[in-house]
Parts: structure tokens; sequence; C-alpha cells
């Protein structure tokens, strides 16, 4: 009933799914966590629950992506940044929070300050003990970040692989300089050994389970907010802008504000889902600006199905299932697995796994109409379906990408 | 027998040898007395005495006594250098160096130094270089005098200078003597002399000689050194500029070495290689393979492995790019997004086929003898290492500006830059163009891996470090333009080598990547863009 | 400088890309309501001056003014584009992933603000204008079909459409029969006709053909400059024109 409502202009049905899904599992992973024993067979287990939420953050993180890339062709290859910055508001709050139980028992300096010998509190962790500050600032400071950066870049008209270049760019130096000590955000180490959160312990089991909870329902409000905006005016001008940008601009809009918006939304998305991954894993430190995992972000994004609502959140929990398996598993294949991944997505499915999923069942579709009743083989059509798709194939003529 | 014989027939020319010697008994007598000096000063007054002999006869001797192996038996005045230890211990003449052979050792002493002693001696043997015949150790010796300097040396310099013909071993004795005049108790005048003659050195030990002199004195001799130490400091600044801009230029080459073959691929192509790195680090470890290649099949050849690996190299590289292109990038052109995520993949791949091979470890490429050690002009080393990499990077360059001007590829490969389709109904390949160019650009990485190699560790992650300098270069000297590449790579490097001592290694490299986001608004073409219709087309 | 009846001025226009001489010298007065039709050689600078005109590339001499008193140089390709002038490229560019109707709803006048884009319902009197629209330029039974299946033809009526939509008071249009049937020619003239009683047009092309059957002013460029102006007949016999342009 609330969904319909929601969906007024009568959404896909696979986002309603998705939906679902994710507030069923809001639901039933604290109960299969908590109320059901441990030697019940349907006892999820505490780690797998962290990793989950961890799964969900990155799903969140990958549809944020997936706004500015699928939707609006601004293939940002520094998204991690926005998820860090995020993620070091949230670690900021969860260190003064740890107060003088720290090793050095300080009452309002973190450790690594009393280490590096700092007297005082520098002036931007001010305000960082209250949570109605921090929850600004994980959404407030990756966006006027990407504001500043869009501003710039937008106005001046970089564009396709420069401005993912310059967005590389923009995370190694965040890199670079939050490894620094004198940055104050903890150098090498970054922040780590967090107590409590809003007064719950995070070692509590009834906290890490409404920690997930938490990600599961934000995520599915950011898939709501997602599919709202692609399917408002301006999320039909944002595709505009990719598809034709200079048309749009001479139309009398400009591009340049498209994007603009498109990048700082997607950066406050990117900045929250980084909020919640920090309490669920315990640290974050300056490893996650790294250019690489911006990258990574990108191959969850397009396995999914790029231009799509559920493609990323889809694409992100797979490839990073996938990770966790090898990395335990066989740790040397998988950066074959993963660099393989890269190639034959854009090699041979273009559209990800959403895109294959479609074109499958068009092709069912098609197949029944010529013959009514079809022999049962659809599994032998989708290898070689999407396989032949990005030379001849009809989808890409859907798609022009802008000469560069 | 045959021993025997051979003494005989050794005999007579021992005697000449003994003969040649006792021309000059003074040094043997002084020598002698070394049986007999019970103290330490006694032992000094010795070494002065030979020293002012001025005869470079006495060298042994006295390196002998400063390292300890200077012996003597009080009872007949022998004294001996001894050679080795135990058993196989040779006795030397102390003056002629030549084995004593029939000397007992018993009740032979050692002449006891200590540490004052030792720096005597020390002084003793570089004034006695100062009349060395080879005009290039009387000039270190004088260097080595300037360095530490001594008052009692004042007197032996004088005499040095009065006989000094090289003048530029002339000049630093001079200066040489102003710095030990200046520890000495002369008077002022003689002082602001010295100070004069030591404000046109710039040499930062100099320059704490002068402090030391500024904060001692008083008047004249005060401000003749402050006036000279500014002096000093001036210089040093310009030989500071002059060190850093040498430190960017040999930054640029290697950031020349790396982008080019992207500008390359990245001008001619619009493709994106994120792989690039890799072919860099493949050239590495091509290097790495080929030195220890040559090390087991033809050692004395060692010094000829980097020439063996260019080539392989070049092949092993261009051949992977080729692959590649052929493989991958030809599906996706038109569509530089993709390309940039496809080639990203190969470069995951590669990084870890290498790590599989070869390890995670680093592994040392060794420099061969012409690239090591290093050289200084006035105030500033220069590594040969260094050096030969910038040759190399510009021989590179040059070779790449010729293939591109002068042929008939370059032509093709500048005709498909500037309109693809026009290139192709002229009846150029295009298809080839593409594959060989890729290739080329691979190459180059290639061997620009085999120069990287003697400067840093080889390791799986060598290519990760350049990717991003790399693509800032193509992108500030602007695309599709060889001399862009060459200025952006030199700017680049001088500029973050600038930054450095003000901002440190880190926030300079931040700050350089700031400057270039910001550059790239402002020129969004880079500094040599192609400018008109064609272009956005 | 410019009477009340002139859309648009150019003045004494010179722009040059490293050190060649695109647009030299030039001047133009286009008349409200006029559709011209401008001819010449590859390289003459048609494109180049429409260009200038919608600012996508800036003069480094001259002014360039629009209804009276704009002048353009100072303004952007979006600002002008709201000042009232259309163009329509050279390469149908429409909205492939989207479909006609909503290539044209992107397109209709209105508040260029983005964020209020966020937010915005479509009202019933825009989908009249919709209509009307897809009704002049014959795509009625197409509007929900994705722009990307259109043939070439009417991807060209589709972009008509959309500058139409705009309701600008100068319109540009760059080779719009180029690769166009027979059939799709006469509809285009058709078109175009239609559009030229309520709005200024200027149109580059190069098929005299398809200019004879407009039977408007023409101005041929040459080299960057107004080689020679007036009626086809009149242009076509110009001697000078004949050497540059007709004549082998």
């Amino acid at each position: 009933m609330i969904f319909s409502r929601l969906f007024s202009g009568g959404l896909d049905r696979r986002v309603l799914l998705l939906l679902i899904l994710l507030v069923a599992a809001a639901i039933a992973v604290p109960v299969l966590n908590l109320a059901v024993p441990p030697s019940s067979s349907f006892h999820m287990p505490p780690h797998a629950v962290a990793l989950l939420g961890k799964y969900l953050c990155y799903a969140m993180l990958a549809l944020s992506l997936d706004l500015v890339w699928g939707y609006c062709g601004i293939l940002s290859l520094g998204h991690g940044a926005f998820f860090a910055i995020g993620g070091y508001a949230m670690g900021m709050y969860l260190m003064r929070q740890i107060g003088s139980r720290g090793v050095y028992g300080h009452p309002v300096l973190p450790d690594f300050m009393v280490f590096l010998n700092w007297k005082e509190l520098p002036w931007y962790w001010y305000g960082f003990d209250q949570f109605w500050f921090v929850a600004l600032m994980v959404m407030l400071a990756p966006g006027l970040l990407a504001f500043a950066f869009g501003w710039l870049a937008f106005r001046s008209r970089v564009t396709g692989v420069y401005l993912s270049i310059i967005t590389q760019a923009m995370t190694y130096a965040l890199l670079l300089a939050f490894f620094r000590n004198d940055m104050g955000f903890g150098g090498n180490n970054g922040l780590t050994d967090f107590k409590d959160i809003l007064g719950f312990s995070l070692q509590a089991p009834a906290t890490r389970a409404a920690l997930f909870s938490t990600s599961a329902l934000m995520l599915a409000l950011a898939v709501v907010a997602t599919a709202r905006l692609v399917s408002s005016k301006y999320g039909k001008l944002m595709v505009a802008v990719r598809d034709a940008e200079s048309r749009t601009r001479f139309l009398g809009w400009r591009p340049e504000n498209i994007k603009l918006l498109a990048f700082t939304i997607s950066a406050v998305m990117a900045g929250i889902a980084g909020a919640l991954y920090v309490p669920q894993v315990g640290i974050i430190n300056p490893s996650e600006f790294a250019p690489a995992n911006s990258i990574e972000v990108v191959i969850w994004t397009a396995v999914g199905g790029r231009g799509t609502i559920v493609g990323p959140v889809i694409g992100a929990i797979a490839v990073n299932w996938g990770k966790s398996w090898f990395t335990a598993a066989l740790p040397e294949v998988w950066l074959f697995a993963l660099g393989g991944l890269f190639i034959a997505v854009t090699l041979l499915m273009p559209k990800g796994i959403v895109g294959v999923w479609e074109q499958w069942r068009s092709s069912l579709k098609a197949r029944r109409r010529v013959a009514p009743v079809p022999p049962a083989e659809p599994p032998a059509v989708s290898p070689s379906g999407p396989a032949a798709a990005p030379v001849t194939g009809p989808a890409l003529a859907a798609r022009p990408q802008p000469a560069e | 027998m045959i021993l025997r014989a051979l003494c005989l027939i050794l005999l007579p020319l021992l005697l000449v040898a003994g003969t040649a010697r006792a021309q000059d008994p003074s040094l043997a007598e002084i020598a002698a007395k070394f049986a007999t000096a019970e103290k330490f000063d006694q032992t000094e007054a010795l070494v002065r005495e030979l020293g002012a002999t001025g005869d470079p006869a006495v060298r042994p001797l006295l390196e002998a006594l400063g390292e300890g192996r200077l012996q003597a038996r009080k009872s007949d005045g022998a004294v001996y250098i001894v050679e080795g230890s135990g058993k196989n211990a040779k006795l030397l003449d102390p003056l002629t160096g030549e084995e004593v052979p029939d000397a007992s050792a018993s009740g032979l002493k050692k002449v006891k130094v200590n540490n004052g002693l030792r720096r005597v001696i020390r002084d003793t043997l570089s004034s006695l270089t100062l009349g060395a015949k080879n005009p290039q150790a009387r000039l270190s010796a004088a260097s080595n005098m300037l360095a530490n300097p001594d008052p009692a040396m004042v007197e032996a310099l004088d005499a040095a200078i009065a006989a000094e013909e090289d003048p530029a071993v002339k000049q630093r004795m001079q200066e040489a003597r102003a710095a030990a005049v200046l520890q000495s108790d002369l008077p002022d005048a003689e002082k602001i002399a010295a100070v004069e003659v030591l404000g046109s050195v710039g040499d930062r030990n100099v320059l704490s000689l002068l402090a030391a002199v500024e904060a001692k004195s008083e008047g004249d001799l005060r401000r003749a050194a402050e006036r000279a130490s500014n002096n000093i400091r001036s210089v040093l600044a310009a030989w500071d500029a002059a060190q850093n801009i040498w430190f960017g230029i040999s930054l640029g080459s290697v950031l020349l070495l790396a982008a080019i073959g992207l500008a390359i691929t990245f001008g001619v192509m619009g493709v994106i290689n994120m792989a690039h790195g890799e072919m860099v680090m493949l050239g590495a470890y091509t290097t790495f393979v080929v030195q220890g290649a040559v090390q087991s099949i033809a050692p004395n050849l060692q010094d000829w492995s980097l020439a063996f690996a260019l080539p392989i190299a070049f092949v092993v590289a261009g051949a992977v790019g080729i692959a590649i292109e052929r493989g991958i990038i030809r599906f996706l052109y038109g569509r530089p997004l993709e390309t940039l995520l496809a080639t990203w993949g190969v470069s995951l791949v590669l990084q870890q086929a290498v790590r599989t091979i070869f390890g995670p470890t680093n592994r040392e490429v060794a420099n061969p003898s012409w690239m090591s050690a290093s050289f200084e002009i006035g105030q500033m080393a220069i590594t040969w290492n260094r050096l030969w990499i910038v040759v190399f990077s510009l021989a590179v360059f040059a070779l790449l500006l010729f293939i591109f001007n002068r042929t008939s590829w370059g032509l093709h490969m500048r005709a498909v830059t500037q309109n693809r389709r026009m290139a192709a109904s002229m009846g150029i390949r295009t298809p080839w163009v593409d594959a060989f160019t890729f290739g080329l650009g691979s190459g180059v990485a290639g061997i620009a891996g085999v120069a990287l190699s003697q400067i840093g560790n080889v390791s799986p992650n060598l290519g990760q470090g350049y990717i991003i300098d790399s693509f800032m270069v193509v992108v500030f000297g602007g695309v599709g333009n060889l001399w862009g590449t060459l200025l952006g790579a030199f700017s680049l490097g001088i500029a973050n080598k600038f930054l450095e001592p003000y901002a440190g290694a880190v926030l300079g490299k931040i700050v350089v990547l700031v400057l270039i986001i910001l550059f790239i608004q402002k020129r969004p073409r880079g500094l040599f863009a192609l400018k008109g219709r064609a272009v956005e087309a | 400088m410019s009477s009340n009846n002139t859309i648009l001025y150019l003045d004494a226009v010179s722009v040059s890309f490293d050190g060649f001489r695109a647009i030299n010298d030039l001047s133009l007065v286009l008349d409200k309501g006029e559709m011209r039709a401008i001819i010449g050689p590859n390289g003459a600078g048609k494109t180049t001056m429409m260009d200038l005109i919608t600012g996508k590339t800036r003069p480094d001499k001259g002014e360039i003014f629009f209804d009276g008193e704009h002048g353009l140089t100072r303004y952007d390709e979006a600002d002008i584009a709201n000042l009232g002038i259309g163009r329509k490229f050279q390469k149908p560019t429409v909205f492939e992933s989207h479909t006609v109707e909503d290539n044209i709803a992107l397109s209709l006048k209105g508040p260029r603000n983005i964020l209020r884009t966020v937010f915005d319902r479509s009202s019933a009197e825009e989908s009249t204008r919709i209509d009307e629209i897809l009704a002049t330029i014959r795509l009625e039974e197409r509007r929900n079909e994705l722009a990307c299946n259109l043939s070439h033809g009417q991807k060209q009526w589709l972009e008509i459409g959309m500058l139409l939509a705009q309701e600008p008071k100068l319109l540009l249009v760059d080779e719009p029969v180029a690769g166009m049937t027979d059939a799709e020619t006469e509809e285009t003239v058709r078109l175009l006709r239609d559009i030229a009683t309520r709005h200024s047009v200027i149109i580059v092309e190069h098929d005299m053909h398809f200019v004879r059957e407009l039977g408007v002013k023409v101005t041929c460029l040459h080299e960057g400059s107004v080689l020679s102006e007036g009626s086809i007949d009149h242009v076509s016999q110009d001697p000078r024109v004949i050497e540059v342009y007709l004549g082998r």
C-alpha cells in the first residue's frame, strides 16, 4: 500500500521486489541472529551479520556511482573518496565517544593525538561528539567536496576520460593527505578501537543487528530516492546529458548544473554509505581512498548493470560475495578473477546482469510469440546472446558515447 | 737448492735498493728513533719531523703508524712495518716497503698511537700529499685540509702555495690556508684577508667556519665574516636551486619515460590504457630476467646486460601491448570509458601474474659499473644512473619524434589521429596502425621499465606508482603532442622538486595534483591543445 | 545600428583557429520572419558561423546582435538558446534513449531551473503543446517509441520538432536533408516552409535543388566571408560563385 503510493508513477516491479527484500532482511536478520539460538541451523552468526551489513553499504556506494555513471554518463573513479569522507566523519564521532576509555585515558583527545603529543583538539574536530552534527557532516562534507570539485570541473566542460582521470587524481591526493599524521585523522592507522555508538556498545550483538537493519533500511531509502529521482524530469535530463550533451545545452539547459546536482547527490549518498560502513567494520583508514578501491566500485556497478536501480545492488553484493569467497579459498586467484571480470563485463556484457536478464527474457518472449509452445531450452541462449551484443546488438545503439 | 740460487740472483738487486736508500740517511735515523720514543708527544715530534722533510717516502711509515702496524725493538732500534699476522706476518722496511728477508720478530713492540696522534699523522700525510706529483692528489689533499682546517698547517701550505703551478690547485690551497688561518692565533688583519678568500667559496663547511668566526670576533673581522657568510649563503642558495632543478629534471625524465608511451596510445587512439604502468613493470622484470641470464651464461658481459635488456623489453612489452589491442581494445573503440575499465582489468591480471611467477617481494636489478657512483659539480652531486636516465629519456623522445615526423608510419599515425575516417578512406589500414601504435607505445613503456629498474625496486606494484603521474603529464602537456609531453614531464618534475623543500614530499605532491586539477579546469585540453572544429566533432 | 525589423545582425565578425581564418570580416543581416539559405563550398565557414551565433565559438573580432539589443558574444550556448535561438545539428541529434514524447517534453519552452525539475510534474498545457508539435512533425503514431528506433529522416524531424517546442525566434538548421530520400526531402521542405511562417530561419544546405525549392534569399559564403547574396537565380549566375562553387 505504502509502496504503491510511493510509486505513483508506476515503477519497476524489480525495484519493488528489491525494496521488499531489503525490508524483509532488516527484520529477518536480527531475528535470526538474536532470537534463534546458536544451536539451531537457522541461527545467523554475528560475523555473517557484519558481512552482510558491509555488502549493503557497498551496494549503496555502487548505487550512488550508478546515479552519476549509469544515468548521467560521468565515470567517477573517485567515489571511494566520498565514501571514505563519510566514514571518517562517523569515525571521528566514534573516536570522541571513546572518551577517557582510551589507552592514554585522556578525557577529550583521541589516543593518536596524545601519542603525537598534541595538546588540544584541532578545530575541525569540534562538534563531532554530537550525533546530530555528525549526521549532518556525513552528508555535508562529501557533498561540499563534490560540489566544489564538480563546480570547477563541469563548468569548464571537462568530460569523458579527462574527468575520470582527475577524479582519480582527487582521491589519490586525498589518500596522500590522509596518510599524513599532521592532518589530524590518525595518519596511517586511521581511526579505530571504537567503543560505542549513541551509548550502545559496538560489541553487543543487538547493536550490530541494529546497525545491519539501519543499513538495509537506509539502502531501501536510497533506492526509493534514486528511483524517484531518475523517473522525474530531472532524471530524464540526466539521461539527456549522458546521451547528447550538446543537444541539451542548445535546448537551453545547463548540463554543468545537471551534472553538478547529480554528482553532489551521489556524493552525499556515498558519504552516508561510508558512515554506515565504519561502525560495522570497526575501522576507517586512508586505504579507503586508494584509487583501486574506487575503480572496484565501478566494476560492481557494471557487473550488476549500470543505468538500472537494482543492478548496482546486485553487482555489489555478488562481486563482494565472490571476493570474500575467493580471498578465503583461493587468495592468489582473486585478482585474476577480478581482472577477468573487468574485461569480461566490458567486452561481453556491457549492460551487466540485469541487461543479460532482460535480453534473455525478451528473447524468450519473442520465441513464445513465434512458437506458442517453445521447446524448453532457455539457458542455451543466454551465453551466446549477450556475447554477440557489443559488436552488433541493438543494445548499444541506444547508448551512444560522446566522441572523445 | 733452487731457493738458494734464487737468493743469490736477487742479492745484488737488494743491495742496489739498499744503497739507493742509504743516500738519505736522515730519514732512516728519524725512523729509528721510533724505537726509543716512550711517550706520545715524543712520537708526535718524530711524526712532525718526518713531515717536515717533505719526502713522500715517509708515507708508508706514517700510514702504518696510524693503523698501528709499525713495530719497533728497543734493543737494536729496528723498526718494521708488519703486514699480516701470526705465522704469516711479514716484516717490511718502513721506508722502502720491501720485505726484510731474515728479520727476527722477537722483542718487537707496537709503537703506540692515540687519537690525537692519529690526527697529527693524518694532517701530516695530507701536507705531504701537497707535494705529490699528481695534481689530482694535491687537489684532494688541499680539499681535505679545507674541510679539516688545522692552524699548524699554515706554514706547510705557504710552502706548497709557493711551489704550486697548477692554478686550480693553488686556489684550493689558498682557501685551505685561509681556513687554517681562521683557526689560528694570527692577527685580525690576516684573518680578514682569509675571510675574503673564503667568501668566494660556496661551501657549507666554510659557512660554519665563518659562523664560528663571526660568533667569536668583533669589529672589522666580524663584519667581514658576516659579509662573507651572506655571500656564501646566496651562492649556496643558487646551488640549492640548481640541485633542485637537477632533481626536477631527473624526476621529469622518469615521468617522460613513463608517460611518453601513454602519450602515443592516448594521443593517437584516444585510448586510456590503465595497464600502461604494467608495461613498464614488464620491462623492469625483463631486465631482471635478462640480467640473471647474462650472469649465468656470460658473466663477463654483465656490464652490457642493459643493452641486451632494452630490445628484449621492447619486444616483450610491445607484444603484450599488441595482444591487448587485438584481444580487447579493438572491440571497444569509441567507448573510452569501457576501454579504461577493461585495461584496468588487464593491469590487475598482469600484476597478479608477475606476482605468481616472481613472487610478491622486490627484486634487485644491479647497476652496471658505468651507472653507479656519482660526481660533483660545485655543490651539486649528480649520480651517474640519474644522468644516464635523463640522456636516455631524451634519446627515446628524439627517436619517437623522428618516427612521428619523418617516417611514413608516423605519417599514418598522425593521419589517424586527426581524422580516422578520412585516413581509412585514403587507404591507410587503420586497424594495423592502431595495433602497431599500441605496440609501439607499450614497447616504449617496456624500455622505460629497463631504465626505471636502475633507480628503484622492481616489484609487481611498480607500474601502479607511475600511472597517475603519467596521466597527469599527458593531460597537462596536451594530448596528441609529443612536445607537450616533454614540457609537461619536465615542468611537473621541477615543480614537484621545488615544492618539496617548502611543503615536504607528500604535501608537495598533493599541491601539484591539485594544481593540475585546477589547470585542467582552465585548459581542459592541456598546454598544447589542438584547436578548432575537428576536436569536438 | 539595427532596425526594428532585424532579428540577427553580424557585424564584421572574424575568428581564426591556429592561424587559419575560418571567418573573415563576415557581415550578415537577417530580417524578422525571413528564411535565408546559406550555401558555400566546404570550409567556407558555414558551420563556424552557426557556432558563432549559438555561442559555441567566440569571435576574435566583431559583434553579433540578436533581436535588436542582445550582443550575443557575451552569452554562452544555454543563454543564447533561452534568448530564442534554436539550432539543429548536421547529424541528427536527439535523446536516443528517451521516447519521442519525452524528447519534445524536455525541449518545451519554460524555466530552465534544474532544482525545479526534480519535483516537476507535467501539466495538461504541456501535453496539448506536445500533441500539437507531434502533429506538425507527423510523429503522433510513434510518440511512445524510443528515439533510437526512428529512421534517419524521422530523427531529423524529431529534432526540428524539439526546436519548435523551444519556441525560438530564430532557427538555425544545418543540412536538414542530408541523407534523406526524395519523399522525405519533400516532406522536410513542407515542414520548413510551415515553420518559416512563424519564425526566422537560417538554413545551411549543399543541395542546390533543395535550396531552389525553398525559393528564398540565398547567401553564398566563401573563405569566411560573403561572396554573393540575392535570389537563387542571381547567386547562381554570379561569375564568382560559379568559379568557386557551382562552375565545375
